[in-house]
């Protein structure tokens, strides 16, 4: 058996609860049940989470490097869209 | 609870109790290890990597509390590395080779219902030692159970070659199981203390488990009519010799090597 005829997921982990998921890394499996057990046996074996989410990595629609210039561009000459852009009144402080 | 085993007799069946126990997971889980690296891919190889290091822990756990029980006359890996062939008394099945994959997991399949009733059983032992490791055991077990389950059905529902694999692969092994149920003298008395389980009790409930996932898996139960035992008496099939070899090897070309 090869992994060519199995699918491709990507595999989310919970930590701690009250953290997020985040993408741990990626593994192959036949069906989501069985990469959820993958997902547990190669990624959780050292106490690494609480909750696991697996998503099959064709479901995942990414931006493109293409796109750069006309998605993130634009807000390079915006600061005042940041906070950090407007000076806090001193009874503010530390905000 | 260890105190029920006043006298010594007593004592000296639950340290053969707790070897026996030790043995049938330190071979199997050898054979599993086998696997590493040769798993059908990565993934795979690494999941049963984690099964063979399951049983490796829990064979530790019983030849930790063997030492005990021999007052520290013999140490942990005395148990797992310098005995001979004939001191072993795990369950045949344990010992058999891997095979394919199929076999492989119709082993896993046949063991992983075993130890489900058996454990749940012995974790209620009068033994506090026993039944606490019991009580850890089955957490992986259930797991493990998940697993050959899942990749039974997945097998025999499969093509019709990973059909025909799985059901060789029962068939090739069905002899051993009638040994799982059956009891010695010695078990038998400590299923009178209430320190082992009377897994006489225990077949009708995994056949008609086993006898449903077979179902659903589209494989027939192997009608057997040949039966292989004496590993509870220390009578082995040839390749537990060649399972030592390898396993001991360590051990016997540099005695006392620690790591």
């Amino acid at each position: 058996m090869s992994t060519e005829k199995l699918e491709l997921f990507e595999v989310f982990i919970r930590s701690k609860r009250g953290l997020d998921h985040r993408h741990v890394g990626s593994l192959h499996a036949e069906d989501h049940q069985q990469a959820l057990e993958y997902a547990r046996d190669c990624y959780t074996r050292r106490s690494e989470g609480v909750s696991l989410w697996v998503v099959k990595s064709a479901d995942i629609v990414a931006s493109q490097e293409d796109d750069a210039e006309s998605f993130y561009d634009p807000m390079d000459d915006k600061p005042y869209r940041h906070a950090t852009y407007y000076q806090l009144p001193k009874e503010v402080d530390n905000m | 609870m260890k105190l029920i085993m006043s006298d010594l007799r007593d004592k000296d069946l639950l340290l053969q109790f707790t070897l026996r126990l030790g043995d049938d997971a330190l071979i199997l889980g050898h054979r599993l290890s086998e696997w590493c690296r040769n798993g059908p891919f990565l993934e795979e190889d690494i999941a049963l990597s984690n099964i063979a290091l399951d049983y490796i822990g829990r064979a530790r756990m019983h030849y930790s509390y063997a030492s005990d029980l021999s007052e520290g006359e013999k140490s942990e890996d005395d148990f797992a590395f310098l005995r001979e062939c004939r001191d072993y008394q795990n369950f045949l099945i344990n010992e058999l080779p891997r095979g394919d994959f199929a076999q492989t997991m119709a082993r896993q399949l046949i063991l992983d219902v075993f130890y489900t009733l058996q454990l749940e059983q012995m974790s209620q032992s009068k033994d506090a030692t026993l039944a606490a490791i019991a009580g850890k055991a089955i957490k992986e077990t259930k797991y493990h159970l998940r697993r050959s389950t899942d990749w039974v059905l997945r097998l025999g529902d499969g093509t019709e070659e990973s059909h025909n694999r799985l059901q060789a692969g029962f068939d090739a092994i069905w002899g051993y199981v009638p040994e799982m149920f059956e009891q010695d003298e010695v078990e038998e008395k400590l299923v009178k203390l209430g320190v082992a389980v009377n897994t006489k009790d225990l077949k009708p409930e995994w056949e008609k488990q086993i006898g449903a996932i077979l179902k659903e898996a589209t494989i027939d139960v192997p009608q057997q009519e040949w039966t292989v035992r004496g590993g509870r008496a220390g009578f082995h099939t040839e390749h537990l010799g060649h399972l030592l070899s390898e396993l001991q090897y360590m051990q016997r070309s540099y005695p006392g090597l620690e790591w």
